[in-house]
């Protein structure tokens, strides 16, 4: 049923661009947030404390974690819990097209677009502010890849646990604010007093921050924060899968 | 042989019987009507054909496969249309017919089937600008676009306004003379009477009759009704005590009585005998309405929300 599976993506894609919204907050917001930040007088100056960077090196990696925090809790719960909601999954379930096609192909696109939204914060961190380019392209990716995993598990727990949509989209919330907190978006984990940063150090975002973080500086993220994120994608994911309700 | 075969059925809730024991099958071209009160387990038996439930104990064979066991060959044979199911907001009709072709292995031609369905008008609308008669329209396109053998419509004219409930009729059984099997839940007589070619009336989780239209009216105990409004009042006994009366009411004056020929001998005879004179004396063939109100024997309250509220407030409000 590959040409099913594939009109199904079609089809989930050409949805997607009908929601400015969601577009919006995962492809443009991450960016605007860094250029309105690289703006701010002094965030573009280099700061002894810390090592001679500036505050926007930092805001790079903090804006793709945006992008994938956006794509996981604020667009997939919404999408999928109104889908199982409208009965849109059970309509599926009387098709030879199992309904589980439809969500894969919104992980897909989420996790696409959280990628592409990534890219283009680095992009345009790199020509407006002169942010140099990820050092260890590889051990960036495979940071990006496990946080995008991550979040998007904690995207599907919420889709799995809450019974509504707008339980969903309070759920969401409330994992939303702390996710965005533990990625440094007010304040870079990097900058985080010492106890504060190891505490963050342990959930998914923060441990996403110090991968990208490490990865950007041109060394490999520390095997320490890629298992914190590996387990925490496992854990959701594995949450996700048992507790998923098809009606 | 019986395209759907459907044998002691068994489906709890929560420790609580929904289906408990429901056995009837369906014949190859037929109209074939599932009709009960909210909650008698219409849903949920249709659910178990179409294999989104698995049954607790039975057997269900749609052309001899388990819908569950043979799931992926039963979504080709048979089509459904689902209880309050929708589409993506977003998707228009040209999207959602192209898009479920691509589900099956053998789709018939989407264009003939929008033409037959009067969607071509709609093809760019989105499913949310739809009105209620036109994703009905759409659902039915959906269920057929496989080619199958069977269609299960859940409830399909619920909500539709008179004109479109009755265009939704016909195109149901343009599908039954284009050969294809129609599984039709429903809760209006009307539409029973006028569609099905058999009825199995479902009352808590049983089949408590199962005939032809015509037949369910005839074996019901009250199959004339006699109504009158007396000159002068009559005494409550007399009338109780008429002969194979099933029910007897008022209503704004109005006497009336559900019973056979031989309860109308006895109406006229007693009429005579106290000298009163009936005026707008009417005798009718009972409906499947009255019908089924004999079969199902709920109180009032019950079948006032399972049928057309205003028919079911036109019945005997007292039954005696």
């Amino acid at each position: 049923m590959a040409s099913a599976s594939a009109a199904v993506l079609k089809t989930e894609a050409r949805l997607m661009t009908r929601e400015p919204g969601v577009l919006f907050w995962i492809i443009a917001f991450p960016t605007l947030l860094m250029v309105i930040l690289g703006l701010i007088p002094g965030f573009d100056d280099a700061d002894p404390d810390l090592g001679g960077r500036r505050v926007i090196d930092l805001y790079v990696p903090v804006a793709a974690l945006l992008a994938v925090i956006m794509a996981g809790l604020q667009a997939m719960p919404p999408i999928l819990i109104g889908y199982r909601e409208r009965g849109i999954l059970r309509r599926m379930s009387t098709t030879p097209v199992r309904p589980a096609t439809l969500l894969t192909s919104q992980i897909i696109l989420l996790g696409g677009g959280a990628f592409a939204s990534a890219a283009l914060v680095i992009a345009v961190g790199r020509i407006a502010f002169g942010v140099e380019l990820p050092g260890n392209v590889v051990g960036y990716l495979l940071a990006l890849v496990l946080a995008t995993a991550g979040a998007l598990a904690m995207g599907g727990l919420v889709c799995a646990i809450a019974p509504t949509q707008r339980a969903g989209q309070a759920i969401g919330s409330a994992l939303f604010f702390p996710s965005m907190f533990t990625a440094g978006v007010w304040l870079p984990v990097q900058t985080m007093p010492d106890l504060l940063r190891d505490i963050v150090g342990y959930s998914p975002m923060g441990a996403s921050s110090e991968a990208l973080d490490a990865a950007m500086r041109g060394g490999w993220p520390h095997w320490v924060d890629l298992a914190v994120m590996a387990l925490w994608a496992a854990l959701l994911t594995a949450g996700a899968a048992r507790w998923f309700r098809w009606e | 042989m019986a395209i759907i075969e459907v044998r002691g059925l068994r489906k709890a809730y929560g420790g609580k019987p929904a289906v408990d024991g429901v056995d009837f099958s369906v014949e190859e071209g037929e109209i074939f009507g599932i009709l009960g009160p909210n909650g008698a387990g219409k849903t949920t038996t249709v659910e178990c054909v179409e294999g989104l439930r698995i049954p607790d104990a039975g057997t269900v064979r749609v052309a001899g496969l388990d819908p569950v066991g043979d799931h992926l060959e039963v979504t080709q044979l048979l089509g459904a249309q689902l209880q309050e199911s929708e589409l993506q907001a977003k998707l228009t009709v040209r999207e959602a017919l192209e898009l479920y072709s691509a589900f099956y292995p053998k789709p018939v031609d989407w264009r003939p089937l929008a033409g037959r369905l009067g969607l071509e008008e709609k093809l760019s609308t989105r499913f949310a600008k739809l009105s209620g008669g036109q994703k009905q329209r759409l659902f039915i396109a959906l269920s057929l676009i496989g080619g199958p053998r069977v269609v299960v419509l859940d409830e399909l004219t619920t909500g539709l306004d008179p004109r479109a409930r009755r265009d939704t009729w016909r195109l149901i059984e343009e599908i039954r003379d284009s050969g294809v099997t129609v599984l039709l839940v429903t809760h209006f007589m009307e539409e029973a009477q006028r569609l099905c070619d058999r009825i199995a009336v479902i009352d808590r989780g049983k089949v408590a009759a199962l005939d032809t239209p015509s037949g369910l009216i005839a074996r019901s105990t009250a199959s004339t009704v006699i109504s009158f409004t007396p000159s002068e009042p009559l005494g409550d006994e007399e009338l109780a005590a008429l002969p194979k009366a099933a029910s007897v009411g008022t209503q704004g004056g109005r006497i009336v009585i559900n019973g056979t020929d031989e309860t109308v001998n006895a109406v006229i005879t007693l009429l005579a005998r106290h000298r009163v004179t009936a005026h707008q004396l009417r005798v009718t063939e009972a409906t499947l309405d009255d019908a089924f109100l004999d079969l199902t024997e709920n109180d009032i309250d019950t079948t006032a929300t399972a049928g057309q509220p205003d028919e079911a407030a036109a019945q005997p409000e007292e039954r005696v």
